[in-house]
């Protein structure tokens, strides 16, 4: 069993506009001490996705249906102080913007040993200890003398440090971080992504990875979601993903990228159209008003995720009309999957879709 | 004539910054810059955020008045004479789309604005067929004209700021970080517009930006800026496997390969700590707090930049 299990979760904001759906019916599980991946762009639904799994939802959002179940206990539509037990201490999370997710009238200190003081039974002192032994951890220099400085005497790489000090200080099983980079300056960020790395290594948690940035996904994850619109386009090993890219999505992202290594620089081949409007969703596939390969199924129905390779499914009708090619999956007349063979592997198909 | 567009010499910009009763500091912002842009060229400034190069690009057009230094464009030293006649030949096109267009005027108005401003029609129709023809070149239809900046996607935004710089026909476009608010799908769009249009009325860009794939992209030459100071500059693909500088080698080395592979071989060069106030600057080579290499000379002068290869320059005193 897997230690987190999400299941066909729906989550939706019911706004004065109607209902945006932004996750529409993911799945996903996380073993213990995996480092996940899930990129998007804006709008994908892969914070939301964040946010249901420890129902931080802002107002008008609210799970619709499906489940998370971490290690067998069902979190959707768990009561609140249950839910207290596992926020920040079993499952915790790190934001984007370490500027503004820091309470800037307390001190570090102070919001450092909230956290310790509520999920274990140290006492002030023992807190204190700890929180300098977890600055110490993500290496800020001066430990005591941080705990008593507020959020605007530290620069960004240090208070995103201090984010990070503050979701492991309980030692979590799974680490959710929100764009932890995305607001840092290169050489910052590669300070940050090597020191998750070295505490992933050091203390075993299991980690989402939610970012834009294919870049980040590539050096720290172990399996990749591609979302877009609310659903999984493709999922699948780091490697799978970029050497083999089976979803017309992620194609389109990894030629839309421009390469630091092209000397003879190739005109980007950018994604068209501009994203989806998630108020007014078609009934199929999200991405096919913008994919220049689209088919007739494409606009009438979702394609379901098929198994392009060992650790490899796709959610697209290229796929399965390959498959279908292939004889490994049958269509009528119609384009309408009689018979899936999940287990039948495709290997191959993918191949001829390798990223130039 | 030379073949230069836009020459910037010594150029220097403190902000008075009040450190105390009637007592201020200046902050270095930009200090000594100098470099050159040829016509049709796209010099690329890289950087993180506080090292000046949003700076050096206001105040080359001269929405900043520089502290001391000269801009000279197209052979002419910018001043009180020329200004006026540079503003039109000089544009910008601003990071954010969401804050830099007014919300209280149509599209057609705001791509107008400039042409109002310069007096660049003589009948309305002039004016309204221009509007249209602008808003055409960046992809923006005639129906969207009426609008207002809130009813466009970011992408879509950044395109009418880009039509509002190109309506006064400029040769030069400073671009301050036009992509970086953008998701990729759209940046790349915008990328390669900003190539066509190039190409279209061979215009000059300084792109800045923090994204270096990105500046290696569309940059002919890349200049890289810490505190306030060019340490290194050089033809793009040349900086990208000839870095001399410690700090464009550790920057090079930040950047996260979408390559797995890579990724797992690749040695990291992480800096120490992070960038000092500019308000305190450190004597000498202001990178010396954070590099691997300094040594007592670093301390003591700011290194100049020197010719280290053709056309590649770079300020470092262990060279």
């Amino acid at each position: 069993m897997a230690m987190l299990e999400v299941k066909d979760l729906h989550t939706s904001f019911f706004t004065p506009a109607g209902e945006v759906k932004a996750v529409n019916g993911i799945s996903f599980d996380l073993d213990s001490g995996k480092v996940l991946g899930i990129v998007g762009e804006s709008g994908s639904g892969k914070s939301v996705t964040a946010y249901s799994i420890l129902q931080i939802l802002s107002h008008p959002g609210r799970i619709i249906s499906g489940s998370i179940k971490f290690k067998g206990k069902e979190l959707v539509g768990a009561g609140e102080e249950e839910l207290h037990k596992i926020r920040g201490n079993k499952i915790s999370i790190i934001f984007q913007d370490p500027m503004t997710s820091l309470n800037p009238v307390y001190t570090i200190g102070n919001q450092l040993t909230e956290a310790i003081l509520l999920h274990t039974d140290r006492n002030k002192e023992q807190a204190n200890a700890r929180a300098v032994e977890m600055l110490e951890l993500v290496g800020i220099n001066e430990p005591e003398k941080r705990l008593r400085q507020y959020p605007y005497e530290l620069s960004g790489g240090m208070r995103q440090r201090v984010m990070i000090a503050m979701a492991l200080a309980c030692e979590p099983d799974i680490l959710i971080a929100d764009e932890p980079t995305t607001a840092l300056d290169v050489t910052i960020q590669a300070q940050i992504l090597e020191l998750m790395q070295d505490l992933q290594k050091k203390l075993g948690m299991a980690i989402i990875m939610i970012t834009h940035d294919l870049g980040v996904i590539a050096s720290l994850c172990d399996e990749v979601i591609v979302m877009y619109a609310g659903s999984v386009c493709e999922r699948g090993t780091a490697d799978e993903i970029f050497y083999h890219p089976a979803h017309e999505y992620t194609k389109g992202l990894m030629r839309s990228i421009p390469s630091i290594d092209d000397d003879e620089h190739e005109r980007l081949v950018p994604i068209t159209g501009t994203p989806i409007d998630l108020l007014n969703m078609p009934s199929g596939c999200p991405f096919a008003p913008r994919c220049d390969r689209a088919m007739k199924v494409c606009l009438t129905g979702r394609a379901k995720e098929v198994r392009v390779g060992s650790d490899h499914l796709s959610a697209c009708w290229m796929n399965v009309k390959d498959g279908a090619e292939r004889g490994v999956i049958q269509t009528d007349d119609d384009g309408n999957i009689t018979a899936i063979d999940l287990e039948g592997n495709l290997d191959g198909t993918a191949e001829g879709g390798k990223a130039q | 004539m030379s073949n230069d567009l836009v020459e910037v010499k010594n150029l220097k910009e403190y902000f008075p910054i009040s450190t105390g009763f009637l007592r201020t500091t200046p902050l270095k912002a930009v200090d000594d810059v100098s470099f050159t842009i040829g016509r049709g060229e796209t010099l690329g400034l890289v950087g993180e955020s506080g090292c000046g190069k949003s700076t050096v690009g206001r105040t080359i057009l001269h929405l900043y008045k520089p502290t001391a230094g000269q801009v000279i464009f197209d052979g002419k030293l910018v001043g009180p004479d020329t200004i006026k006649e540079y503003r039109r030949r000089a544009q910008i096109v601003f990071q954010d789309p969401y804050s830099s267009l007014n919300p209280r005027l149509t599209v057609a108005d705001i791509v107008g604005e400039p042409l109002d401003v310069n007096k660049l029609y003589k009948t309305r129709k002039e004016r309204s067929e221009r509007v249209l023809e602008l808003l055409n070149t960046v992809g923006i239809s005639s129906e969207q004209m009426t609008r207002y900046a809130h009813e466009f996607s970011g992408g879509q935004r950044q395109r009418i700021g880009i039509a509002r710089a190109l309506a006064s026909r400029p040769e030069f476009i400073v671009c301050d970080e036009p992509v970086s608010a953008l998701d990729v799908s759209i940046q790349a769009q915008v990328i390669n517009m900003f190539e066509d249009l190039q190409s279209q009325f061979g215009l000059s860009y300084l792109f800045i930006a923090h994204d270096l794939s990105v500046v290696k992209h569309i940059s002919n030459r890349i200049a890289v800026m810490y505190l306030g100071h060019i340490v290194e500059i050089a033809e793009a693909n040349e900086l990208y496997h000839h870095a001399v500088h410690p700090y464009t080698v550790s920057l090079l080395s930040a950047v996260p390969v979408p390559d797995p592979e890579r990724a797992r071989a690749s040695q990291r060069i992480v800096l120490e700590g992070d960038v000092p106030s500019p308000l305190h600057m450190p004597s000498g080579c202001p990178f010396r707090t954070r590099c691997s290499r300094a040594t007592g000379t670093c301390a003591d002068s700011c290194p100049q930049l020197k010719e280290v290869a053709p056309g590649h320059m770079a300020a470092c005193h262990n060279l």
